[in-house]
């Protein structure tokens, strides 16, 4: 059967025909510039208005996503719904899987850096962090990882959980039409991104933190821009407080949605502010310190409304805490180096920018060139080949902005990892949407999973 | 090339990680800590990658056996017997041969794996998580390991288990042949493993019996393949920079 929108939808061309056609008692026709117009009645059209007017029982299945502005990235969320009620909702991954663990397998370990700095791309440090702590294990230099590479690392680490904060605090806001916190969130992150650009040359996908230490040392000038950072942020992060944590209307939006206690997060797994909202203070840096947080002040918040509002509440704390780590890390900046001593493991090559806009240093190409046949050989093969890893499997686990970052990482003696597996706290935590909405309102749905927090990036890997 | 020799540098400053020394350490200072030599996953030969005669530096010749680290045997240190003697004890009480079920313990790196036979995993993951002494409530999901030379033990499941009450990690490893790909799904006792035993069916082919709907997860539903095994083609195309062709990645030199 024919309907007006079809109709209408006819090319001019076709115009003639449909004049001519005989005329249908339940379409009559007329004559429009666009060509014939028929409004459609009789047949069993009456029948199809009046079921669906009364199809109350009837299942209707909503698909919201994978295109949609709040669904975090390309995340489909296929609804049941009764009315405005959900009554089942499950998840619709892998939109966004790139193989980034197989491809793994066909690079050099340092190579590796590379790939999975852009899995969660929001939380970048955390990726490589934890996948050079793996490889670090393997390779049995844990200890030997200079000081001075640990506390940028810590540091670098605490500025990437402000920002990761940040991003999930301000697209939260937005889903709820809240723009301003979304401004406000999006101008701080800004303040972090110029410090990466600074550090590492980048703003995202830095590759910075490499097997042994660091791709390069802090640039001149780090120090007191992150000082200025510490001030600006300090100034800037009661604003949330401010425009949020009272706000009648926000707190109505996020308070007692997305509910999930402790028992359900234990048996879903989920880990970092969805488990800390349970009012269990688990965090990795306290329970298995890595990299030497064990030697930083910092306090674990933790609410015990298992809410949404609860996890809005934590990352601005965890936020003031991070910049309080910042602080006891810009103190502890010693000079030293930034890669363990040993040169199988350590790229020769001081990176800095070459008239050509690469990234060789002239003094250490001079030096190869010129003075050491040995070294040449060396770096060329350190960069082409790479370094051996012993066979063995370990597994490293940091404590991202989003719950227990996993890298399991097995070498079977070669240059390149036999296998290398990202528990990512995104897809583990994004399993927990279900429990946390079925029962709920659609609207309500927005709100929890921006309380998750999910990087499709890092979901799908 | 450099690892024995940086393992066994390591060793006279941090003994504890007398684990990490592989088993052929000429020297023997410290008590053997291996019952065996390993687990031989494959078999290296060459040094440059070309299988058909190609290589003509003399490396062509090299036989490399790879192991992974052998079964430890008491004392393991750190929490690790404390751990293996209440999981035994468990088992027993459930009627159960620890020495059956418990194929392989090693102690590596600082980490402890148990070897578990398949058959009796969600037995042994509901005794991890329900006994007192032991409580790993929280189960990091799990990953697909594929190693193709090592016949009859080709896909391995690895599960790391965190308790949260004692503040401790152990690692689970269980293995299924190629021709055989099942291994019992511990959903029912760790619910968070739904979508992980989903990613790795989807990855590695292992059929997880148990598991409430094994569908993929990430790639197509109509995918052909499984695409983490190590036969299966990264794929890629050649690309040209700087007026050199650059082949696929799969297809370059590899050095292993």
């Amino acid at each position: 059967m024919s309907t007006p929108q079809d109709t209408t939808q006819d090319s001019p061309q076709d115009a003639p025909q449909n004049t001519a056609a005989p005329a249908d008692e339940f379409a009559t026709g007329r004559e429009t510039t666009e060509g014939t117009v028929y409004t459609v009645s009789g047949g069993d059209w009456g029948e199809v208005a009046e079921a669906a007017a009364k199809s109350d029982d009837e299942k209707i299945i909503v698909n919201m996503g994978p295109q949609h502005p709040s669904t975090h990235g390309v995340l489909r969320l296929i609804l049941e719904i009764d009315g405005e009620t959900v009554t089942e909702a499950r998840c619709g991954i892998g939109y966004l899987h790139t193989g980034i663990e197989k491809n793994l397998e066909y690079r050099t370990w340092t190579q590796g850096t590379t790939f999975v700095t852009r899995m969660d791309y929001l939380t970048p440090f955390f990726n490589e962090t934890a996948y050079c702590l793996a490889v670090e294990k393997l390779l049995g230099i844990t200890d030997d990882v200079p000081d001075r590479a640990s506390v940028i690392r810590v540091l670098l680490m605490e500025l990437n959980r402000i920002s990761s904060h940040l991003v999930a605090i301000a697209t939260g806001g937005m889903e709820l039409g809240a723009t301003t916190v979304m401004i406000y969130g999006f101008r701080d992150r800004e303040h972090v991104l110029d410090l990466f650009e600074l550090i590492t040359g980048l703003r995202m996908n830095h590759a910075f933190v490499r097997p042994g230490g660091l791709a390069q040392d802090l640039p001149p000038g780090t120090v007191d821009a992150l000082r200025e950072f510490i001030r600006k942020m300090n100034r800037n992060l009661p604003e949330y407080d401010k425009l949020c944590t009272g706000n009648p209307v926000f707190k109505a939006r996020l308070e007692d949605i997305g509910y999930l206690d402790l028992a359900g997060c234990m048996a879903l797994g989920a880990t970092g502010p969805i488990l800390r909202s349970t009012g269990l203070p688990h965090d990795l840096r306290k329970a298995q310190p890595y990299c030497g947080y064990e030697d930083y002040e910092f306090d674990v918040p933790t609410t015990d409304t298992c809410d949404s509002f609860g996890r809005f509440l934590i990352r601005v704390e965890e936020m003031r805490q991070s910049l309080r780590i910042i602080e006891q890390c810009v103190d502890r900046l010693e000079p030293g180096p930034v890669m363990v001593a040993d040169k199988k493991i350590a790229w020769p090559a001081q990176l800095a920018l070459g008239p050509d806009g690469l990234g060789n240093s002239l003094d250490h190409i001079r030096n190869i060139m010129g003075t050491s046949m040995e070294a040449l050989i060396h770096h060329f093969k350190l960069v082409t080949e790479g370094f051996r890893v012993p066979p063995g499997q370990a597994y490293s686990a940091v404590e991202s902005p989003k719950g227990e970052l996993g890298v399991h990482v097995v070498s079977d003696g070669g240059t390149r990892p036999s296998r290398v597996h990202f528990r990512d706290p995104s897809f583990t935590n994004l399993q927990s949407m279900a429990a946390m909405c079925e029962g709920g309102m659609i609207a309500d749905v927005i709100v929890a999973v921006a309380s998750i927090d999910p990087v499709m990036g890092g979901v799908d890997r | 090339m450099s690892a024995d020799k940086r393992a066994g540098e390591d060793r006279p400053k941090s003994p504890d990680k007398a684990a990490d020394a592989p088993e052929e350490n000429p020297e023997g200072a410290l008590p053997a800590q291996r019952e065996d030599l390993g687990e031989v996953i494959a078999v290296r030969r060459g040094m440059f990658g070309p299988r058909d005669g190609g290589d003509t530096t003399g490396y062509g010749g090299l036989v490399r056996t790879v192991r992974l680290p052998g079964g430890s045997s008491r004392p393991y240190g750190s929490y690790f017997d404390e751990v293996a003697d209440e999981l035994e004890g468990a088992l027993e009480e459930q009627g159960l041969d620890p020495e059956a079920v418990i194929e392989k313990t090693v102690v590596d790196r600082d980490e402890l794996t148990f070897h578990i036979s398949r058959e009796h995993l969600p037995a042994v993951c509901r005794t991890l998580r329900d006994d007192p002494a032991l409580r790993f409530e929280y189960c990091t999901g799990v990953s697909g390991v594929h190693f193709p030379e090592d016949k009859g033990r080709e896909l391995r499941a690895v599960y790391h288990l965190r308790s949260l009450t004692h503040n401790r990690i152990i690692r689970l490893e269980v293995s299924a042949p190629d021709a055989d790909p099942h291994i019992p799904s511990v959903v029912e006792v760790y619910p968070t493993n739904d979508w992980h035993e989903r990613e790795t069916y989807d990855f590695f082919g292992i059929i997880f019996d148990g598991h409430p709907a094994l569908t993929r997860i990430m790639m197509p539903d109509d995918w052909q393949g499984f695409p983490q095994r190590k036969d299966y083609p990264l794929g890629g195309i050649p690309v040209e920079y700087k007026g050199a062709q650059i082949p696929a990645p799969d297809q370059r030199r590899s050095y292993s």
